[in-house]
């Protein structure tokens, strides 16, 4: 076979497998930012805590980084919700969200960065699978399991979590509270606690996408900075609050960055994608997947 | 929400300064800062107050986008750095000095403002922001790949040896030029404020479809506010080769000139000019004295949780515990 051919096959392979770590990153996201209207730009924060923590308990107990890290999304859910409790009573009551609930959730996101440098050092850390160094190949591309496996169980999370939306009396109050919350309010439902569990699964979700990603790399406590731009990137190109759209924008995003690197060198990876996305905002602002408002 | 009629008021006032008063208060405030550091003289104090003034003249512009029209910019770094390399780049293909450079960086910055607005400005809110984040990495991206101004190693910029004449030292001199350049910024943001773009701005940033619907021209306001913001956060990051004699795009891109960029005027408060003033001088002067007697990444944390503290507990900032008590 053309060995350009091999190259690009094998590019879009793990960009694939790539875009399923981003794909759990996002869905969180998708959560607070596309359906609660809450702009959460600490999520990537929240996931490297997950990451630090499901590295140290990996060393401390030897247990399968990503079951560490599934053992890990209640804390994260009761983390969730308290600091949901506080954006909530500081501003979404007094309808000051815009401005100062970013600069809250830019100071968090500093809070936890800086609170990791200062207890756990500056250094990478690291957790390995089980399954970390064996490698199937089909024919000429590879496919490594410490990418495989995050990515299904990232994208299984993700399924479980659309049932869970689409079937639970809960799950459909969310979507509700994403479309109206007076609605829901005329209906004897409180949007606040809603908005509360609604939160706390994002965080949740957080906690899985750390696991993922300390499978797949080493991360230090500034590991979240590329993080903030994809993620968001991904959530807006996938049309806020369409799970699935997020799911498939997540994937593109990892075939274009992926094979951006292999071909240009990984400097010119995060420009290419990056512009992309500020091309769909320019000309398309309701995202690849999402309808006209 | 009852101070967003403040503006309309106290304009009405009658013992209000005019602007030619203004920036004769500010040029003499100016000046007496100068004096009072010469008369200390030392390197150290003029290290810090160039690091201080730097953070005033780039808080002071950011509140003019984020705080009078409300439109949160996150990619204060990318302005900062614009800034700071187009010093290193006219400065290495025209042999150009440090004044000249500001000029250019004024415009480099002034540029990429007004492309962001007509890029990003139909977009509302987070949408805003989040575009202004992305444009941070993709510039970033630029260039580290961009080998004429040093690429990702960074790029060294040496002193000029004859030092302009009144000053001692360059260090002399490069205070004194923030020093301007800081009271030029307060005194244009007082001037914006006042004026009737400040006017429009305000009521854009209350409601933007009210405002649009009693004539107010919101876009073509909306972007000279980017383009004013964009070059004064430029000329905040113009004098950082010649400060450090070196940059490197990891640090001139640095998520701090952007968390500091967006706490300090919200810390000071974002509605009047003497806001982001109040809050660079106390931030910027604490984060030195942390970095001195703690450590670097103390200071920082120190942002964070002010930052978090203030927004919660006064969301008006340190203008608006004062303006509470009357």
């Amino acid at each position: 076979m053309d060995p350009d051919l091999v190259l690009l096959l094998n590019g879009i392979v793990s960009g694939l497998l790539l875009g399923g770590l981003y794909a759990v990153a996002a869905a969180g996201l998708s959560v607070s930012f596309g359906m609660l209207d809450v702009v959460n730009i600490a999520h990537p924060a929240f996931m490297v805590l997950g990451a630090m923590l499901v590295a140290l308990l990996w060393g401390a107990t030897g247990i399968d980084p990503l079951v560490l890290s599934i053992l890990l999304t209640p804390a994260f859910w009761a983390l969730g919700a308290a600091i949901y409790v506080a954006y909530h009573h500081f501003f979404e009551r007094r309808g000051d969200e815009a401005i100062q609930g970013l600069a809250f959730f830019f100071g968090v996101l500093f809070i936890i960065e800086i609170g990791l440098v200062l207890t756990l050092g500056p250094e990478q850390h690291f957790a390995d699978a089980s399954y970390a160094n064996t490698t199937i190949q089909l024919g000429e591309v590879d496919l490594p399991l410490r990418m495989l496996v995050p990515m299904l169980v990232s994208l299984l999370a993700i399924g479980g979590l659309s049932l869970f939306l689409r079937r639970t009396f809960m799950g459909r109050a969310i979507a509700a509270v994403a479309q109206d919350r007076e609605a829901l309010r005329l209906l004897a439902i409180d949007p606040v606690r809603v908005k509360r569990l609604a939160f706390g699964i994002s965080i949740a979700l957080a906690a899985l996408a750390g696991g993922a990603l300390v499978v797949v790399q080493p991360v230090e406590a500034t590991s979240g900075h590329v993080f903030i731009g994809r993620v968001f990137a991904i959530v807006i190109m996938g049309g806020l609050s369409s799970l699935g759209g997020c799911v498939l924008a997540a994937l593109a995003f990892g075939v274009v960055e992926n094979v951006t690197a292999t071909f240009y060198g990984p400097s010119w990876s995060p420009a290419v994608a990056f512009g992309c996305l500020l091309l769909v905002l320019a000309v398309r602002p309701q995202g690849l997947f999402g309808r006209a408002a | 929400m009852s101070d967003a009629t403040l503006p309309g008021v106290t304009l009405a006032a009658p013992r209000r300064m005019g602007h030619a008063a203004f920036w004769l208060a500010a040029a003499a405030v100016g000046l007496a800062v100068i004096l009072a550091l010469r008369g200390i003289g030392s390197e150290y104090v003029y290290f810090v107050s160039t690091i201080v003034l730097q953070y005033v003249v780039l808080a002071t512009a950011w509140n003019i986008l984020g705080g009078y029209a409300g439109y949160v910019n996150f990619g204060a770094a990318a302005f900062f750095a614009a800034g700071a390399y187009a010093t290193v780049a006219f400065g290495k293909a025209m042999g150009l000095g440090l004044l000249p450079c500001i000029g250019l960086a004024a415009v480099v910055g002034g540029a990429l403002g007004f492309g962001t607005g007509v890029l990003t400005l139909r977009l509302r809110g987070a949408y805003f922001a989040i575009a202004t984040l992305c444009l941070s990495v993709v510039l970033q991206t630029i260039v580290v790949n961009w080998s004429y101004v040093g690429g990702s190693r960074g790029a060294y910029v040496l002193r000029p040896r004859d030092v302009p004449w009144p000053f001692e030292t360059y260090s002399g001199f490069l205070c004194a030029v923030l020093v301007v350049l800081a009271a030029a910024s307060v005194a244009i943001a007082r001037t914006i404020e006042t004026s009737r773009l400040g006017l429009g701005l305000a009521a854009l940033r209350d409601d933007e479809q009210a405002a649009e619907a009693t004539g107010v021209p919101t876009l073509r306001l909306k972007l000279v506010a980017t383009t004013v913001s964009g070059a004064m956060m430029a000329v905040a990051g113009a004098p950082l080769p010649f400060i450090g004699s070196y940059v490197e795009p990891g640090s001139a891109f640095g998520l701090s000139y952007a968390v500091n960029a967006i706490a300090m005027p919200l810390i000071g408060g974002t509605s009047s000019w003497a806001g982001p003033l109040i809050g660079a001088v106390l931030l910027s002067s604490l984060q030195q004295a942390a970095t001195v007697t703690i450590s670097s990444a103390a200071n920082l944390l120190i942002v964070g949780v002010l930052l978090v503290v203030f927004v919660c507990a006064a969301p008006h900032g340190i203008i608006g515990l004062f303006r509470g008590r009357r």
